[in-house]
């Protein structure tokens, strides 16, 4: 199945578990230490980077790119180191995640109770994935290098849905 | 005695670390294919074939196989004939490893200090194991390890009592415990005996070995097998999708041991579990 993002909470009810789903549109890259920062963000009241009504943020942190490239290769992080941060976010209003592996049992409700999509990428595909990638702009936390706030368009994305929107899980 | 140029290393060190991370070693290339084959489930079978394309595209554009290119493991067999001219060794592939990840375009994921965590940005320093071995050569192994399968790995000191099924539960709970985090199917590495660091180095070790090629005693060849058979019915599967192939090698390396001890390591590696290497 194809859906585009921002994603209306109509598409994300009807994605099945474990269904492969390719995205088309933006997504938004960050890992442990953005997610630390983020946080912190929160608590100080401060506005988010970017508004996170129906987008998707993705667990990763690119190779370098070549000068030809778009972006160098880019596949999923463990989502797991996430969890700590997860929950703040997602009450914050961020409803869809790709990642890798499983999450924990706070992090699996809070997903629940928001009707949130917990997607899972292929973990090392990620020359294949940099194909997807049609263009990136670092929006937040550029000292960060590879962990910086990254807001990529991609196409066809592949991604596999591992929590869906009635708290069911692949794992 | 025999003088080789530190100039020579830093070359050489830099080339292996741009091909270990490109280039998928053609012995896990084969075991997606086989497991393609064998897989019934369509999730499996589409996902395996995500991997091969995927280490197509990295071998034919010399681009990272996976993002996390890892942080440098070194291992050096040096002959007791060799002098290295220049810089000391140490910082010879140190030198190279800045290079390699720098031309190569390779993620630098080292950070300082572990709680402070500031990027050291050339990816240095390596992890280096020094080998004395007689001759007059030096053998170079770069075997990059990315931390989504390092943080899966565990170390577990049994008690002699607790014996070959102490050492299988070890083995099976810590690729149960890590699911799908690193990265299935796995390589398995597992160190067996001496002391704590020992078997830690041992498991480690066991990862450079290629798929299909087994411990050279029976004895632990078959408990290879009956490892990877084990734990191809944890249901775990590529990507963790579920399915038969969870791992495609459980290597174990063994050494002597203290009568009170028994030590087991297990070091996962994902699957592309990297190592070049070249011998000067």
């Amino acid at each position: 199945m194809k859906i585009k993002t921002p994603l209306s909470n109509e598409d994300a009810k009807k994605l099945k578990l474990s269904e492969m789903v390719y995205i088309t549109g933006y997504i938004y890259t960050l890992r442990d230490a953005g997610h630390k920062k983020l946080v912190e963000m929160i608590e100080k009241g401060e506005k988010m980077p970017f508004d996170f009504e129906g987008n998707i943020m993705y667990y990763a942190g690119p190779c370098p790119n070549k000068p030809n490239e778009v972006i160098g290769s880019i596949g999923p992080t463990t989502s797991i180191r996430m969890d700590k941060y997860s929950p703040t976010l997602i009450k914050e209003g961020l409803k869809f995640m790709i990642g890798k592996g499983y999450r924990n049992d706070e992090v699996n409700e809070t997903i629940d109770n928001c009707d949130g999509i917990y997607f899972v990428a292929i973990g090392g595909a990620a020359a294949k994935m940099s194909k997807c990638v049609k263009s990136v702009e670092i929006i937040a936390f550029e000292e960060l290098g590879t962990e910086a706030l990254r807001k990529l368009y991609v196409e066809d994305l592949p991604v596999v849905v591992a929590t869906n929107c009635s708290g069911e899980t692949i794992y | 005695m025999r003088k080789i140029k530190s100039s020579i290393i830093v070359e050489e060190v830099a080339k292996l670390c741009i091909d270990a991370n490109c280039n998928l070693s053609s012995s896990i290339y084969n075991g997606y294919k086989e497991a393609k084959l064998k897989e019934r489930d369509k999730l499996s079978k589409d996902v395996l074939e995500i991997l091969i394309e995927n280490a197509d595209i990295a071998k034919n554009e010399q681009k990272p196989i996976c993002q996390d290119t890892g942080m440098a493991v070194v291992f050096i067999e040096m002959g007791n004939k060799v002098v290295i001219e220049g810089d000391l060794l140490e910082v010879a592939i140190n030198k190279g490893v800045a290079k390699g990840y720098e031309e190569g375009y390779l993620r630098k994921s080292v950070v300082k200090d572990p709680i402070r965590r500031e990027n050291t940005k050339d990816n240095t320093p390596a992890v280096i194991h020094y080998n004395i071995v007689e001759g007059d050569k030096l053998k170079i192994v770069v075997a990059p390890k990315g931390f989504g399968s390092e943080n899966m790995s565990a170390l577990k000191m049994l008690m002699p009592s607790d014996g070959m099924e102490g050492v299988k539960d070890v083995i099976i709970n810590t690729v149960k415990n890590a699911g799908a985090n690193p990265c299935p199917p796995i390589i398995v590495g597992v160190g067996i005996g001496g002391t704590m660091e020992k078997s830690a180095l041992l498991a480690k070790e066991a990862l450079l070995r290629e798929v299909g090629e087994s411990n050279k005693d029976d004895y632990w060849k078959s408990v290879e097998e009956e490892m990877l058979q084990k734990i191809n019915k944890l249901n775990i599967g590529v990507g963790g999708f579920g399915g038969m192939t969870t791992a495609l090698s459980v290597n174990i390396n063994t050494y002597p041991t203290h009568i009170a001890g028994l030590p087991v390591a297990v070091n996962i590696g994902c699957h592309v579990t990297r190592h070049s290497e070249i011998i000067l």
